[in-house]
């Protein structure tokens, strides 16, 4: 499972990668691998405001229908339009070609909520074992 | 030729006929003379022109290819693909109901106002509830139709309530209902056994409340035990309770939904009542509510005065009509014939055989497969490929080797909460024996995942066509011929 260190991670399984006032957001290795081959990604309007716990996109793979939940407040100012031609590159690059949305933070300490990788890495080990 | 990837069209030949017509005794006539120029065609349509062998042989082969209840064991979860008697069959086929028409007067069929009548009664007992309405057509149908109906009556009331309950176990049916309606979906996490976290439900209630929806037994095959908390719980912050009917082949005769504290609930008369199922069906999704709700039901209602059958269409508080006429009254009459042949003792103990079988299985299968449940389930039960993840074998690729033994593969990845989900519900009317053998099957794919995984990644291998790129066909789907 690749769980780049530089990077934030929500427990429901998005990455943050922080850029001063703003974060590029999308799902990490483990929510993709567990979703299978995506097929579909709604993707949000630019300029809407959403609060950290909001479903603010769909991923939609050959298994499942899966809401994305924003990992901080703010506002979406670029979304990955590539996606909508090929949804495959959540699978084959999810830190990289794969990135869901820019949101420009609310609050920029809210970042420090989310888990570093080591945390994140813990998380998902316990989620293994029970 | 097993393949048979031909379209009709493809074998077609020129002056091929499957039929020789008689000669015509009536007068030939110009066909721009019967029909106005307009409306006739520049050019002869391109029908296939085939013989009758070829015809023949191109539709059995494409009949071969398809797999139903009555080629094999279909152990779909949270589908009921039971054996349909084909009793029904002959019954739906009297003239007295095949060839009446819907708008004939009511007086000229009361027999068919009786069958829906007395099926409505049946339903009524079965649910514990006050009435039913045959006219919703699938079990998402009479999803709708119920929430309509609560909509309706919240609305009498002059309450606005706008939030629909719906646990994160529940079927995908249940929040696209609600959105459908209207209405907004407040999502709830479950306990990991797929009960309802009593603190979460309390928390979110209130007088915005519409309903809870709620499958018991849950898609995970449980009976939710605390319903009766469950439904104090909504009912003290005024809303109504509603159920999902998917699962009603586990508690015939043995629990209703009406005494556990539901105001509505749907069946599937494609699951518990053995009509047909697959492809369309058509299906019926009837709906029971509580006496409160009764203004609300669709129009027309069955009537009976004692003496005659009729159909009344002067109810002003009716949410009005939800489907032509009556439903899918064919339909009603299979599961009618299948009520009556059964009769209360057999409806009862289809459920129990329904359990036990299903419990037969999990007993068998927790050998080799993980159970996340340890514990008796009802009419399915849930294993996963956890054991089988260390040799690279997903769930997928079980089902798909299952193909290969000559199985339908169960419902997999449902319920979502359940990782790598495989949701087993063999039905009431598979003998031991069958069991044994799909036992076997899982066992002996179960022991190729650990010896020979590259059987199983590579399955299925006796399929006319072998694994599909699911992929692909969902991102770059194909969807006419001669592209």
């Amino acid at each position: 499972m690749n769980i780049p260190k530089e990077l934030r991670y929500s427990k429901n399984h998005e990455w943050v990668r922080v850029e001063g006032e703003k974060v590029i957001v999308g799902i990490d290795d483990y929510a993709q691998s567990q979703l299978g081959d995506v097929v579909f990604v709604e993707l949000p309007e630019i300029g809407s405001i959403v609060t950290c716990g909001d479903s603010f996109s769909v991923v939609e793979s050959v298994k499942a229908v899966s809401d994305i939940y924003a990992p901080v407040s703010g506002e979406i100012i670029e979304v990955n339009e590539v996606l909508g031609d090929t949804p495959e590159c959540i699978n084959e690059d999810p830190y990289g070609q794969g990135w869901i949305v820019v949101i420009q933070l609310k609050d920029a300490s809210e970042v420090n909520n989310l888990m570093d990788s080591a945390a994140y890495q813990t998380m998902l080990e316990e989620g293994e074992n029970s | 030729m097993k393949n048979c990837k031909s379209l009709i069209f493809e074998i077609s030949k020129p002056g091929r006929l499957a039929l020789d017509l008689p000669p015509c005794d009536v007068p030939d006539c110009a066909i721009d003379s019967l029909i106005p120029s307009q409306f006739l065609r520049n050019s002869p349509a391109e029908l296939p022109e085939v013989s009758q062998l070829d015809l023949m042989r191109h539709y059995t082969k494409l009949s071969n290819r398809n797999f139903g209840v009555d080629s094999g064991f279909y152990p779909l979860g949270s589908c009921t693909m039971k054996y349909n008697p084909k009793v029904n069959e002959d019954i739906a086929q009297y003239a007295g109901f095949a060839e009446i028409h819907p708008l004939q007067d009511a007086k000229t069929v009361q027999g068919a106002l009786e069958l829906l009548y007395n099926t409505e009664q049946y339903l009524t007992e079965i649910a514990g509830m006050d009435a039913v309405t045959m006219q919703p057509v699938a079990g998402s149908h009479g999803e709708l139709t119920g929430l309509k109906i609560i909509r309706a009556y919240h609305r009498a009331k002059g309450e606005a309530r706008t939030k629909v309950i719906v646990p994160d176990s529940a079927h995908g049916t249940n929040p696209a209902s609600a959105t459908v309606c209207g209405l907004e979906t407040v999502e709830i996490k479950s306990n990991e056994d797929g009960s309802i976290n009593l603190d979460i439900l309390r928390g979110v209630v209130g007088e915005d409340t519409a309903a809870l929806m709620l499958t018991n037994p849950s898609t995970l095959g449980l009976f939710e035990n605390q319903i009766e908390e469950i439904a104090k719980i909504v009912h003290d912050a005024g809303g109504l309770l509603y159920y999902d009917g998917a699962n009603t082949n586990a508690i015939m005769g043995i629990v209703r939904p009406g005494d556990m504290g539901f105001d509505v609930v749907h069946f599937n008369l494609h699951k518990t009542f053995s009509t047909p199922h697959g492809g369309g069906g058509p299906g019926a999704g009837p709906i029971g509510v509580k006496k409160e709700l009764i203004p609300f039901l669709p129009i027309p209602v069955v009537t009976f005065d004692g003496n005659q059958f009729g159909l009344d269409e002067n109810r002003p508080q009716s949410i009005g009509k939800i489907h032509s006429f009556y439903g899918n009254f064919g339909i009603i009459v299979r599961a009618y014939a299948y009520i009556r042949s059964m009769g209360p003792d057999g409806l009862r103990q289809v459920s129990e055989d329904a359990v036990l079988n299903a419990n037969y299985c999990l007993s068998q299968l927790k050998e080799v497969y993980y159970a996340p449940f340890d514990r008796f389930c009802m009419h399915e039960c849930v294993v996963t490929a956890k054991k089988q993840k260390p040799y690279g074998i997903k769930t997928l690729d079980i089902a798909k080797r299952l193909l290969d033994y000559g199985y339908h593969p169960p419902t997999i990845y449902f319920p979502m909460i359940v990782e790598e989900a495989m949701m087993i519900e063999p039905t009431e009317t598979e003998s031991k024996e069958t069991l044994d053998q799909f036992i076997d099957a899982m066992k002996a794919i179960a022991q190729e995942a650990t010896m020979n995984p590259e059987i199983i990644l590579n399955a299925p291998q006796h399929m006319a066509v072998r694994r599909l790129d699911e992929t692909a066909a969902a991102r770059k789907p194909i969807v006419k011929w001669k592209v």
